[in-house]
Formats: C-alpha cells, structure tokens, sequence
C-alpha cells in the first residue's frame, strides 16, 4: 500500500450527474475562477456553454454539466456563490422536471442515396438543413444530449465528417425563473 | 492624478498607516510617490514572502487588514505562499503587485507573469488593473472584499503604464451589502433551536475557533458570556487560542491531534456540540467516521460554504459570530438568566467524567535535570511573561504544538500561529508584524531551527527598525516533527530530517546586529530568559534542548478521538499497520 499523509476515504459516494447554472458579470476571468472550482477538485466539466445574456446589467449565464459526488457538488455550489462577480447559482437536477436543450450542428459528406437517408434520420428531431451541396448537407439539430448522442451513432455510417455542439443549456419549466 | 497617486490616496483614505514591501522595475512609479506620504511607514523586507507574513502578523495582531507591496515577476511569485497561508487562515491581506505594461502583457516580457492567473486560487479575489479610472474604486473593492465576510487576502495588479496614467479618484462608497459582506443570513428561530438543544443537553461542550478572534474582540466578550451563563466546557482549536481565557477551569485546553485528554474525549462523547467559527478540518476531527458519534452539533459560522463540508450538522446557523452569540447571550438572559445553577445537576455527571479524563495529566511529560525538555522551556517561557502583554508566533512542527499546549493565553489576537498551511519560517516575519503594529509590546517567536533558517533573511529588517522581536529557538537540530512521524510511522528510517551543518545561532545574531544568548541547561534557563527579556533589541536565544523528545498527547494515524497516545509507553501497542498510511 502507499503510504499516505492524510487518510483515505473509506465511504464511496454515488456520483450523479447535474446542471449548475452561474449568473456571472461579464468580464475577464470569471470563467477561469468558476472552472478553477472544478478543475481544482479533479472534476472533469462534461460541457459547458456561456454567453451574455443581460447588455445592461453585463450578465451572462454559464451553463455548466458535470458529474460528482452530491456533497462535493453542493460545496462547489455554496464556494461559487461566494465568488465576487457571481450573481446567483442554480442546481437544476438533470431529470424532467428542467427543460434541456443542447444545439449541434452536423456535417454529412457523401452520396445522394446517403444524405437522404442522413435527412430521414433527423426527422425525429427538430432540425433544419442550413447548407446543401451535391455532396454534402449541413444539419442544425436542437434535441436533449442523449438523443443528440444516439443520432450521431447513426449517422456514423452515413458518411458523418465534422459535429460541432454547444453543450447542454437549462431552464426551469412553467412560470418559475430562479432568484 | 497619476494611478502610482491614486493608490497613496486610496490606502490614505483606508487609514493605512504600515505597508511591508520590496521594490522592483514594476512598481517604481509607486515607490517614487512613497516620499509624498509621511503618513505611511514602508518596511523594507528582504524577502517578499517576509512581506507577507509580517503582513499576516500585522493584520492577525491589530485587526487591521495587511498591506503588502511587490513587484512584476519574481516578486509576485515569492508572494504566493504568504498570500496561500492568508487564504487558509482568513487572514485579511491586500497584496499589490506591479506588472509589466499593459501592451507587453502576454509577451513574455522581463519579469512578466500571470500574477492574477498564478494567485487565482490562493486569494478571495484578484484584479488586473487595465484603465487608471477604475483603479480607485478597484482598490477600496479590495479592501472591502479582504476584510468583510469570512477575511481573507486579495491581490491588484496594477501596469506600469497604469501607474503613470493619469485618472480619476473616486471616494470609497458607503458599505454595499452584497454577498461579500454576510452579518446574519438565518433567522431567530435558529436561536430559539440552539436554545432548546442547550437545554436538553447533558453532555455538552463548546468547540471554538479562529472565526471568534476573526469577528473581533466583542465577539470573544460574548464567548466568556455564553460560557459563564451556561457553565459548558468549552475547548478550542489552535487558531481560537486566546478567545477564552487559556486558565480557566471550564478550558479544557486545546483539542484535535496534538489536543489535550480531556478536549479530545469530551468532543467524542458528546451528546451536544457547539461549533462556533471552527471548521472541523481534518487535524481536529482524526478519524471521520467516528468523529464525535453520539452528538447533535451545531455549527455557527459566517461562511456557509464551511458548513456540512467535512461534517453534517443537525443546525448550521450562518452568521458573523459576534451577531449570533449577542443574539444568544441575550436569549438566554431574557428566557433563563439564572441558566448555569439551575442546570448544573443537569450536567454534574458530565463534569465529573472530564475531571477523571483531566486527570490523565495529558500534557505531563517527565523534566531533566541534565536537558532542557522543550514543554519545561515554553513553561519557563510562560511563568516569566506572563505579567506582561505579549505576543506570541510560531514557526511549524513540534515547537508550535508545545507552544500551543503549555503557553497560556488569555487574550485575543496574542497569538499567530500558521495553521491551516503550515507554513515553516512564517513566526519570524510574522514577529516582525506584530512589532510593528504592537511597538511597545513584548513579541516572542516561538520557532524551531530548522523552520526558521527559511526566513532568517529577516532579521535584518528588525535590525534595520529597531524591532526588539525575541526569537526563541527550541533547537533539538532535527526537523523534529518529521523525525516523531519517522519513528512512529516509518520504521525509524529518520530520512533526511537531520539538519548535519545548523549555523551557530549566536554568532548568526551577532551578524544581523542583534543579540545572541544560548542556553544549554535547565539550571540556566531562568536567567538567560531574564537576560532576554531585559534586551531592547532584536534577539536570537539558542535554546538547546532535548533532541529526541517527541510530541505528545497524539491522535495516531487513523483513531478516534477516543483513543489518544498519552506518552512512549503507549506508542507500540495503538499504531497498526493500516494506521500508518492513515495520519
Ligand atoms: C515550508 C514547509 N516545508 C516543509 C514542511 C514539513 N514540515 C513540517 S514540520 C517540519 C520540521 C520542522 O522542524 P523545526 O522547525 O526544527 O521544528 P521542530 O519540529 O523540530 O520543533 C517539516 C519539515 C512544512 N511544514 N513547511
Ligand atoms: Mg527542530
């Protein structure tokens, strides 16, 4: 066994997934701060997605995904609430109860017979071709991330060349907004 | 005006009056406008993490924030673990440091760094400054931002260019209230809850720590209140020392891994803890699983991310701890003035077991003829300052436990000590700090060899301002604390903990233009103390005592609070194998 200057963790914790959203001010550095509070702890940010999103109060809102014990993610919470340029942090729990939306934009490269068949596996989700060529189209597809991810599966085959994706953004459904 | 103008005028309008620095291409401008201040004393350090600590001993020993002032580069970079331990030990500190002009940033210009990058994660916040307008009202920021809330240190980068720029200045605003600035974020039912479990207690203890010195002195009045009005034990970690009076019979002296018999067994068996500006870090709880198993515990705190961190509390209430308590106090007052007599039968019983636990003698250790035993040195130490107000650092390893277990203190703010970091060769700076803002005051460092050889540069910064700081060196040559863990948990394998060429103390005192004074036998001790304490000067005191001597009470690696080593006789028998790997 290695030897160790601190002890060892002797319960293990189950590790979810979650959505935490950071309302920021708009200005240098913030996001290395509010990344540093995960990257500091090992914690790998599956996505995340920022943009301004009040001009006049210069706010913007970081969507982040990522996946950690419930205790550690909690503390990470309260540490991000204590930030000076932080405004305000939501934990949205990843179930339905949060509307999740996650954009990609898909390029197929390939034969006629392929990209019809590329454009009939969309059709499931809500999507729009924003560039076409003989060769090739470009999907835009707005879906839940697992559908993104299954899609993209299938579309492997079918001459699959570039994804670009934004990474998942929340919002509380019905008239409740966080404060 | 120029921004090098706008930073005197902000730290004027802060009522700064010391600042700790070294100069550097970087920060000239600001240097050449120091002539203009009569009414701020530079110190001149020699090296910037000096600064820091004399820095941290300033503010910890004052209450006032710290001040420190480095250049681009090098200058930052030697600043950073000052700034890491201020981190740790909420201590507020404002660090401004020069920085290359604005359009070289990002070129790898001569002592360029990414000052705010590299101090990110080591401050409560930092600024690059890149428009002189701004920086006023960046700076009072910064001072707001150190000292309100949970303290800490904050840093502003300020361009060269920025410091010629001229600008405007803008007054300091009246205090927000934003999220930087919590006094009591629950809500009076929460008292009522604290109250109640109070009452129904039977086994209670406070466990105090460095948050009562933190909300200043009012809060340690209503702590001696609170444990008169109620007639509960009450223990403290090693940064509350002094917020309750260290003689008292209702002190159950230090707890945690080097805590005393008593503390330590109260906390496990416990059925109400009071936590009050401690933040259950891992030296206090040892073993988590089994930490204080049977308690309620509450926890008052005015950082809400310390609470449930390491522990799950049954109530947290969330507050400045000096808001809280009066709140208490005067609860109780109202609802229960006579509390303590009609509840002592309540709690006989629980008293009665800490006497038995008390008389363990946790801290005894078996005195010399032939050597001075370290524990006798602190308490000789003790008995011939105890008269006077005095101020005690430390350096880090086994001296700084001794220090905390034999000196007893009574007031607030007399002891700095690095805890959270552990920071060897901070005592020596940190003196120089509490020297400068305690002039007449007695200032000890209560240092081992090994830690202060990291910052002894510093000395002559005493020497240069006439700072009668003591620095009293438990000189057993070997990194003593890594030595005790070699022994115990490492086979006696002592790898590299031996320092073979220490420098003669006393002619290295002579050197810096101090005062050198050794003392080799018990039988000396006494009047070479005197002998120290009668110098108006800087001295170093060699004091050689015991080599092997190891540090006890101890928690060891992976127990309970239940089951302390008391002394050698006890070593062998509790530290299993899986122990080792634990600590
Ligand atoms: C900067 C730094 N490096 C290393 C350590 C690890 N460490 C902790 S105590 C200690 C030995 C301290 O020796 P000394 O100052 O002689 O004190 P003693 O334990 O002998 O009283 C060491 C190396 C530390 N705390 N800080
Ligand atoms: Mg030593």
């Amino acid at each position: 066994m290695v030897k160790s200057a601190y002890s060892f963790a002797t319960k293990k914790e189950k590790i979810e997934n979650h959505i935490i959203v950071v309302w920021v001010d708009n200005e240098s550095g913030v996001l290395a701060r509010v990344v540093g509070l995960f990257s500091g702890r090992g914690y790998n940010i599956d996505s995340l997605a920022v943009a301004e999103v009040d001009k006049k109060k210069n706010i913007s809102r970081i969507t982040i995904s990522t996946s950690g014990t419930p205790q550690v993610l909690e503390q990470i919470k309260l540490q991000l609430g204590k930030l000076i340029p932080v405004h305000k942090v939501a934990n949205f729990p990843a179930n339905k109860k949060t509307l999740l939306r996650e954009m990609a934009l898909i390029k197929i490269v390939s034969a006629k017979t392929q990209l019809v068949k590329a454009k009939k596996l969309c059709k499931k989700y809500k999507y729009t071709v924003i560039d076409s060529t003989k060769k090739s189209y470009v999907f835009e597809v707005s879906a839940l991330k697992k559908d993104i991810d299954q899609l993209l599966k299938k579309l492997q085959p079918l001459g699959l060349a570039s994804v670009s994706r934004t990474g998942v953004v929340a919002m509380t459904k019905g008239s409740e907004t966080f404060k | 005006m120029t921004g090098a103008e706008i930073v005197f005028k902000v730290l004027e309008d802060q009522n700064v009056r010391h600042i700790f620095g070294y100069p550097g291409g970087a920060v000239l401008p600001i240097y050449d406008e120091l002539k203009n201040h009569k009414k701020i004393q530079h110190i001149l350090v020699r090296h910037e993490q000096g600064a820091g600590h004399a820095a941290e001993g300033y503010a910890r020993s004052s209450g006032k924030p710290g001040v420190l002032l480095v250049t681009s580069g090098p200058g930052a970079t030697n600043a950073v673990t000052a700034l890491t331990d201020a981190y740790m030990d909420s201590i507020p500190l404002v660090c401004i440091t020069g920085q290359v002009p604005t359009h070289l940033i990002g070129t790898d210009a001569f002592q360029e760094c990414d000052t705010t990058g590299i101090t990110r994660p080591c401050t409560k916040h930092n600024w690059l400054v890149k428009d002189v307008n701004k920086l006023s009202s960046i700076m009072h920021k910064a001072f707001e931002v150190a000292t309100t809330g949970r303290p800490g240190p904050v840093l502003v980068d300020i361009p060269k260019d920025i410091q010629f720029a001229k600008g405007k200045y803008i007054k300091p605003k009246e205090k927000n209230n934003g999220n930087v600035n919590i006094k009591f974020n629950s809500n009076d039912n929460d008292i009522n809850s604290v109250l109640e479990l109070i009452k129904k207690s039977s086994k209670p203890i406070f466990y105090t720590g460095g948050g009562v010195i933190n909300s200043g002195p009012k809060a340690t009045e209503f702590l001696r209140e609170l444990v008169s009005l109620t007639g509960f034990p009450i223990t403290s970690t090693l940064q509350g020392l002094g917020a309750y009076p260290g003689n008292d019979p209702q002190f159950l002296g230090m707890l945690g891994m080097h805590g005393t018999y008593e503390a330590n067994n109260a906390m496990h068996d416990c059925d109400l803890m009071i936590n009050i500006g401690a933040r259950f870090d891992d030296r206090i709880t040892g073993k988590i699983d089994e930490f204080s198993p049977k308690s309620k515990k509450i926890h008052i705190d005015i950082d809400p991310s310390s609470i449930n961190k390491n522990v799950k509390v049954d109530l947290a209430v969330v507050g400045d701890v000096k808001i809280v308590l009066e709140k208490v106090v005067s609860a109780i007052k109202k609802k229960d003035p006579n509390f303590a007599n009609s509840n002592k039968q309540n709690i006989a019983a629980w008293w009665d077991l800490i006497e038995t636990w008390r008389k363990k003698n946790s801290l005894g250790y078996k005195n010399s003829n032939e050597v001075i035993k370290p524990q006798f040195a602190v308490q000789r130490l003790y008995e011939l300052t105890k008269a006077q107000d005095t101020f005690i650092t430390t350096e880090v390893g086994q001296h700084q436990m001794w220090a905390a277990q034999h000196y007893k203190f009574n007031k607030p703010n007399r002891w700095m000590t690095s805890g959270g970091l552990g920071t060897m060769g901070y005592g020596l700076p940190a003196a120089i700090g509490v020297q400068v803002a305690n002039p007449d005051k007695l200032v000890i460092d209560i240092a081992g060899e090994a830690s202060v050889l990291m910052t002894m540069q510093e000395m002559s910064t005493a020497t240069q301002y006439n700072l009668p700081i003591k620095i009293f060196i438990l000189n057993n040559q070997w990194m003593g604390m890594v030595r005790q863990w070699q022994e115990l948990l490492h086979e006696q394998n002592y790898s590299e903990s031996y320092t073979a060429a220490l420098p003669d103390f006393v002619k290295l005192a002579e050197a810096y233009g101090c005062v050198g004074i050794r003392a080799n036998k018990p039988a000396e001790l006494d009047s070479k103390i005197a002998e120290m304490l009668a110098v108006n000067k800087p001295v170093i005191f060699d004091c050689v005592v015991d080599k092997v001597e190891n540090c006890y009470p101890m928690i060891p690696s992976g127990k309970p609070h239940n089951q302390m080593l008391l002394g050698s006789q006890d070593e062998e028998e509790k530290i299993s194998d899986e122990g080792k790997v634990l600590v």
